[in-house]
């Protein structure tokens, strides 16, 4: 009897990602820091923190408004963590909606103006519920080539038809739209600034067009909540389009500066996405304290408007600063609070990161699959407490860290 | 179009992206024999699209591995 229990040899699930595993060995025997495995012992201020040993600007972590130390933002929490405890220990839709769940739902819908919002667990769950709650089997899916991963991921989960269109581009969005059958379902989803490269979407175009082709309309604007458009309502708002958005989806993690996702929409049903979107009814509600903090940092944000004036400058003085260095950046112009700077390779690039680090200074390394065409970045996200004396202190760095690995 | 149509049309606008000139038959696979990437794919499904006025959603293209099953799907959406 044991025998034939035994005989039977285990297909190990894991080999399927050796060829990972070899190219994460080579890359630390060539003495690297791991690049995927940072620990932040310490950290001082939303620029500052001590990593790996080592006092470092952090110029990665998408906070791009500051708010993860602002006082009031934290008292709220504080507040909100005393009164009402360290967890909800449950789903929304059951024993997870306190005061603050309701409170910061109503912050968003002041911020954006709208009728509806809902909160998720993080924005990955937002776009996963929302996108595979819409549109389901028979349904079509527009998207762009260089959507995130969690909107490729509530594709999949609603198995609805997913028709990619080659980033940015105008026409061959229009081209799909037409082809697709009469009569079926169809939502176009676009992103306000695509991550990767921080480039903005020509949303004004697309949406129009979106619109004339009887599609529904999403737009993610993750990385521009809280400083693009008058009033920090993203890209959508900053080219005239968002009455004509049907649903908006975004994060806390980001320029509110806690976690948590977001849908907002003028839809008269949408209320009903409560009950029909599991990844919104199969989960925990966030904890309290976030919800008190993230309603605080919202509401703060609707005035943010100096310092939403101090970001762009950053943006604008490290991307000419980074050209004129000799560097190759992904966009030619600053469009967000993103520059990308081309490696020419993923051995030098995890190198450059490297010396970055050693100077003090934090960046993002990202690979292929996340970066479209096979590209390895030193993505930099800039933030509005960065003083203009640490942008040049960056400048620095990169250049002698840039001289030293022979990329400038 | 018949198959053997929609096979030569294709034929011509895989060249630019065969770039070792594999000889090509029925069992060629995109990703093994022609080292297609994800890139590859995207731009030569938008030119199969665009020669044939069709939609090749990506769970159409996720059952196609090799050029046989590209040229029938393709002669099949161009019928519908």
């Amino acid at each position: 009897m044991s025998e034939t229990l035994t005989t039977a040899q285990p297909v190990d699930l894991l080999s399927k990602f050796d060829p990972i595993i070899q190219t994460r060995e080579q890359l630390l025997a060539a003495g690297v820091e791991d690049p995927f495995n940072l620990v932040m012992e310490q950290v001082l201020s939303p620029t500052r923190a001590i990593c790996n040993g080592r006092d470092t600007i952090l110029l990665g972590t998408y906070n791009y408004m500051g708010m993860t130390f602002d006082p009031d933002v934290i008292a709220a929490g504080k507040e909100a963590m005393e009164s009402f405890g360290a967890g909800t220990t449950g789903s929304r839709v059951l024993n997870g909606t306190f005061r603050d769940h309701r409170d910061v739902e109503a912050a968003l819908r002041e911020f954006y103006g709208m009728d509806h919002a809902m909160v998720f667990s993080t924005g990955y769950q937002a776009n996963l519920g929302i996108i595979s709650t819409l549109a389901g089997k028979g349904d079509y899916i527009i998207l762009d080539i260089d959507s995130h991963a969690s909107i490729y991921d509530g594709c999949a989960m609603g198995k609805a038809e997913v028709v990619p269109f080659k980033h940015n581009d105008i026409e061959a969005l229009e081209k799909r739209l037409k082809r697709i059958p009469e009569g079926a379902g169809k939502l176009v989803v676009l992103e306000g600034v695509y991550s990767m490269m921080g480039d903005v979407a020509p949303l004004k175009e697309m949406v129009r067009i979106a619109k004339e082709n009887g599609a529904m309309v999403l737009v993610d604007e993750a990385h521009s909540m809280g400083f693009i458009g008058e009033h920090g309502r993203g890209v959508a708002e900053e080219q005239g389009v968002l009455d004509d958005v049907d649903f908006i989806i975004g994060t806390f993690s980001k320029s509110v500066g806690t976690v948590g996702g977001f849908c907002v929409s003028n839809h008269p049903k949408f209320e009903v996405m409560r009950l029909v979107c599991r990844p919104y009814v199969f989960t925990a509600a966030l904890p309290p304290s976030v919800m008190a903090s993230s309603a605080t940092s919202i509401r703060k944000l609707m005035h943010g408007g100096n310092k939403r004036a101090h970001l762009w400058e950053n943006s604008r003085t490290l991307h000419k600063g980074l050209i004129d260095l000799g560097f190759k950046l992904g966009t030619e112009t600053p469009q967000s609070a993103i520059i990308a700077v081309i490696m020419p390779d993923l051995e030098r690039g995890a190198m450059m990161w490297e010396a970055l680090l050693k100077e003090g200074l934090y960046v993002n390394l990202a690979r292929p699959p996340a970066t479209p065409a096979g590209m390895t970045l030193l993505r930099c996200s800039l933030c509005a407490e960065h003083s203009a004396e640490q942008v040049q202190t960056i400048l620095g760095m990169f250049e002698r860290a840039g001289k030293a690995i022979g990329i400038i | 179009m018949t198959p053997a149509d929609v096979d030569n049309r294709i034929r011509a606008l895989v060249e630019p992206f065969n770039k070792k000139g594999i000889a090509i038959e029925d069992a060629t696979t995109f990703a093994g024999d022609l080292e297609f990437d994800s890139l590859t794919v995207m731009d030569f499904v938008a030119e199969i699209e665009d020669a044939f006025d069709v939609i090749i959603s990506m769970n159409q293209q996720a059952e196609i591995e090799n050029w046989g099953q590209l040229v029938a799907a393709v002669h099949k959406l161009q019928d519908s």
